[in-house]
C-alpha cells in the first residue's frame, strides 16, 4: 500500500485496475476522459490486461458494457452529463437484464446552456433507471467506492449495475492524497466475479431480457429489482465491514459529522460535503452546534440511517447541486418524504446552490447555518433559497445588455 | 494552511507547475490538494491552478478565495476580468509577476497593499514560453520557504518525466534558477487563517426575478456576434511576415490558417488580422519560404 497524489479520475481508473476488469468500452467526454486515456495507457503497456475499446457513442458503449456483462465478466466504462443522458435508455434497459458492471458518471451540468462545471443534475436524471447510485466526496472515496460498487452489484442478492458519481473539477481533475491498496488487499475484499448464472455465450443459445405481454410479468420483474435495490442497503452494510477489516477505511452508507450533538446539520452528496466539514469545524470553534449528515448512497435510498441520524437534530439545511424545474431539489424532496410524519420532525430548509460549477464559499455555508437555526426555532421552513449573489446578477445584466442591442435591432425591423 | 493560486494561458505549464508545487509539498509531509482550473481547453486561454497545503488533512476545496500567494505567469491577464487575477488578494497576500516592469509599478498599477515581486525574466523564444511554469514552481517554492531545492527537483522529476527526459533537464534549469533568484524572498509567505465563523460578512443574497422568455432565453438574435470576441488577446506569440522573403504565394498561409485571418492584398502579399489571430503559428509552419516568423508578444521585440 502506498499513498501518492492522484486526481479523482486517476483514482476512478486505478480503481478499475484493482478489481481486474476485464473489458472497458469508452467514449470520450470532458471532464471523463482522463479516466479511460490512462485505462487505455495501462492496457497499451500491459500493466493492465484489459479489453479496451472505443465506441460510437454512449448509447452503443452502455448497450456493449452491459452486452459484455452478460457473459459474466467484470465491465468498466466512464461518461459524464450529455454523454450519460444520450445512453439513458439503454440505462433503463441494461438494468433488467441483472448483469452488473460498473459505470462512473464525472457530474457535469446538463445543457442548455452549455457547461463544463459541475452540477448533479445529469446523475439524478438517472435515478429511477435501476442502477444504483453511490457518491463520492474525496478523490480517496472514488478509489474505494469503485471497489464497494462491484461487490455490491455482483452479489447474488442485488445483481444490478452501479453508477459511482464523483464531481468534475472538483474532483475529477482535484489531486488529493490516496492509499492504493495492494492488489493482493483488495483481492482479499473482491474476488473474482462468479457469475453463476450470468453466463451469455456464442453459439449457446438462451432467451435473456425477454418481452413479456401483459403488465402482471412486467410487475413482477420491475418490482424484484425494485426489491433487489432495497435488498443492497442490507449488503452495502456488510460490505462496508468488510472493506474496513481488508482494507481501513470506513464509508457506511451515511456519514455523520459532529452531528450527535447538532441542533442544526448540512445535508447533502458529493464532493462539496467536505467543505460542509470544514464549515462545521469553524461553527463549532464559534460555538454554534452545527454538523453534517451526508448520504453516499442515492439508490437504493438509506431511510432508516437518515431518520435514525437525523432523529435528534432540529433543523436540516438541504443544499441541493441539481434542480428539478418546476418542484426544486431533488434531496430535499426525497428528504421531506423520509420525514414526514415522523414524530418530531426536523424543520428542513432548501437551498440550492453548486449548479454548472458554481462554488460555495464559506460564508455561505455559515449564513445557511444562520437560516436554518432561526426557521428550526420558529418551527416552520423558510422558502427555498437559491444560492445567488448580487455580483452574480450583475454579471448576467451586463450579458444581456450586449444581447439587448441586437433584440432592439431586431425589433426594430433593422436586420443586425 | 498555504492557500497558492497561479495564473497563466494555456501552453505554458501552468497546470505543471500546480503539479510541482503539489507533490514538492507532499515530499515534505504536507496533506496536500492541487487542482487546475479552465474553462476553454486551448493554448492561450486563461487558466489558473490552485495549491494548498497544510500539516493536516484538508477538507476545504474549489476556488481560493483568500489566497496568501498569487503568482502572474501571464501579465497581460492582470486586465482580463474574467481571469480573477486579483480574487481575494489583500495586503497580506504577496504577488510573483512575470514581468519586465518594477514591482512598485505594479503595485500602483494594480492598487496592491501587499508585497510584490516579479519573478526573473523568462527567455523570450517558444521553448521559455512552455517553461514559464517552470519558473512560476521554482519562485514560489522559494517564497513559501518550507520546500528544499531538492525536493523540488525530486518532484520535478516525477511530474515532467512523460513528458521525456529532455523536457525533464530543461524544466529543472528553468525552476532551480528561479528559485536561486528568489533567494532574497525566501519564506515570504506565510501561512494564512481564514476568518473565524463568529464574525464573517454575510453573503449578498438576492431573490432572482421572474423574468419572461422574452428576457431569460439565451438567445442571441444576431448573426455574426463572435465577431465582439477579438480571440487575438489569447496569442501569446504573434507571426510577423519578413516581407523580403515572402514570394507572394498566398495561398498556402491563407489557406492552412485555422481562424482565416490571412488575406492578401493586391500585390498578393500576405495581411494578417491581428484581432483575431490566435497565434497557433501553422503559417510559421508551412510557410515554404520561411517568410513567417514567429515572435513573443511581449519582451519589447514584437511590433504593435
Amino acid at each position: 500500500m502506498r499513498r501518492t497524489l492522484l486526481t479523482g479520475n486517476a483514482a476512478a481508473a486505478w480503481g478499475a485496475r484493482l478489481a481486474q476488469v476485464d473489458y472497458v468500452p469508452s467514449f470520450p467526454i470532458t471532464p471523463q476522459t482522463e479516466i479511460i486515456e490512462r485505462i487505455g495507457v495501462w492496457a497499451e503497456s500491459g500493466e493492465m490486461e484489459v479489453r479496451a475499446v472505443t465506441v460510437e457513442s454512449e448509447h452503443a458503449m452502455i448497450t456493449a458494457a452491459a452486452a459484455a456483462a452478460a457473459t459474466g465478466v467484470r465491465v468498466f466504462s466512464a461518461t459524464s452529463s450529455q454523454g450519460l443522458l444520450y445512453a439513458m435508455e439503454m440505462l433503463y434497459a441494461v438494468a433488467g437484464w441483472r448483469a452488473p458492471f460498473v459505470l462512473v458518471n464525472v457530474s457535469r451540468g446538463v445543457a442548455t446552456p452549455v457547461t463544463l462545471g459541475s452540477d448533479h443534475d445529469d446523475v439524478f436524471a438517472a435515478r429511477d433507471s435501476g442502477f444504483l447510485q453511490l457518491h463520492c466526496a474525496t478523490v480517496q472515496e472514488v478509489l474505494d467506492t469503485v471497489l464497494i460498487a462491484y461487490r455490491l452489484g455482483e452479489d447474488p442478492r442485488v445483481r444490478l449495475p452501479v453508477l459511482v458519481n464523483l464531481d468534475g473539477f472538483y474532483l475529477s481533475f482535484t489531486r488529493e492524497p490516496v492509499w492504493i491498496p495492494d492488489a493482493d488487499a483488495v483481492a482479499g475484499f473482491l474476488p473474482s466475479f462468479d457469475p453463476e448464472n450470468v453466463r451469455f455465450r456464442a453459439s449457446e443459445p438462451i432467451s435473456q431480457a425477454v418481452a413479456v405481454l401483459g403488465g402482471g410479468a412486467y410487475s413482477y420483474f420491475r418490482y424484484e429489482m425494485h426489491l433487489a435495490a432495497e435488498q443492497a442497503l442490507t449488503v452495502y452494510d456488510e460490505i462496508a465491514d468488510a472493506f474496513e477489516s481488508a482494507l481501513g477505511r470506513r464509508h457506511p452508507a451515511v456519514e455523520t459529522y459532529r452531528s450527535d450533538d447538532a441542533e442544526v446539520v448540512f445535508f447533502m452528496v458529493g464532493s462539496f460535503a467536505t467543505k460542509a466539514r470544514a464549515a462545521v469545524d469553524r461553527l463549532r470553534d464559534a460555538g454554534i452546534a452545527v454538523g453534517l449528515v451526508r448520504p453516499r448512497l442515492l439508490r437504493p435510498y438509506p431511510l432508516s440511517a437518515l431518520r435514525r441520524a437525523l432523529a435528534h437534530v432540529r433543523g436540516v439545511a438541504v443544499i441541493d447541486q441539481n434542480l428539478s424545474l418546476g418542484k426544486g431539489g431533488v434531496l430535499h424532496t426525497e428528504l421531506c418524504s423520509a420525514l414526514y410524519g415522523q414524530r418530531e420532525a426536523p424543520v428542513i430548509a432548501s437551498f440550492i446552490g453548486g449548479l454548472g460549477g458554481r462554488d460555495i464559499a464559506d460564508e455561505e455555508f455559515y449564513e445557511i447555518s444562520a437560516v436554518t437555526r432561526k426557521a428550526a426555532a420558529e418551527g416552520s421552513a423558510p422558502a427555498p433559497r437559491l444560492l445567488y449573489r448580487e455580483s452574480e446578477l450583475r454579471e448576467v445584466r451586463k450579458l444581456q445588455r450586449v444581447a439587448r442591442v441586437e433584440r432592439d435591432e431586431l425589433a426594430s425591423g433593422r436586420k443586425p | 494552511m498555504y492557500r497558492i493560486r497561479l495564473h497563466g494561458r494555456g501552453g505554458q505549464g501552468i497546470k505543471t507547475a500546480g503539479r510541482i508545487l503539489g507533490s514538492a509539498f507532499f515530499a515534505e509531509g504536507f496533506e496536500v490538494q492541487d487542482a487546475p482550473r479552465y474553462g476553454a481547453e486551448r493554448r492561450g486561454a486563461p487558466l489558473f491552478a490552485t495549491v494548498r497545503a497544510a500539516r493536516q488533512p484538508i477538507a476545504e476545496r474549489g476556488e481560493i478565495l483568500q489566497p496568501d500567494l498569487v503568482v502572474l505567469a501571464d501579465e497581460t491577464l492582470a486586465a482580463v476580468p474574467a481571469a480573477g487575477v486579483l480574487a481575494g488578494v489583500d495586503a497580506r497576500t504577496v504577488m510573483l509577476i512575470n514581468s519586465s516592469e518594477s514591482p512598485d509599478t505594479w503595485r500602483a498599477r494594480l492598487a496592491l497593499g501587499g508585497s510584490v515581486h516579479t519573478l526573473p525574466p523568462a527567455t523570450s523564444d517558444r521553448a521559455g514560453e512552455r517553461l514559464l511554469g517552470a519558473v512560476c514552481a521554482g519562485a514560489a517554492a522559494r517564497c513559501v520557504g518550507v520546500i528544499p531545492r531538492e525536493s523540488l527537483a525530486a518532484a520535478i522529476r516525477e511530474e515532467v518525466l512523460v513528458m521525456g527526459p529532455g523536457v525533464v533537464e530543461a524544466t529543472l534549469e528553468r525552476a532551480l534558477w528561479a528559485f536561486d533568484c528568489l533567494a532574497a524572498q525566501a519564506g515570504c509567505v506565510a501561512e494564512g487563517r481564514l476568518e473565524a465563523a463568529a464574525d464573517w460578512k454575510p453573503p449578498d443574497w438576492i431573490e432572482l426575478p421572474f423574468e419572461d422568455a422574452r428576457i431569460s432565453a439565451p438567445h442571441i438574435h444576431a448573426a455574426g456576434t463572435s465577431v465582439e470576441v477579438r480571440t487575438g488577446v489569447w496569442r501569446t506569440f504573434r507571426p510577423e511576415l519578413r516581407s523580403e522573403l515572402c514570394h507572394h504565394c498566398h495561398w498556402i498561409c491563407s489557406t492552412f490558417c485555422p481562424d482565416g485571418v490571412i488575406t492578401a492584398d493586391t500585390g498578393g502579399t500576405p495581411v494578417i488580422d491581428y484581432d483575431y489571430c490566435k497565434g497557433c503559428l501553422v503559417c510559421v509552419a508551412v510557410c515554404p519560404h520561411h517568410a513567417m516568423e514567429a515572435v513573443p508578444e511581449r519582451g519589447g521585440e514584437a511590433a504593435a
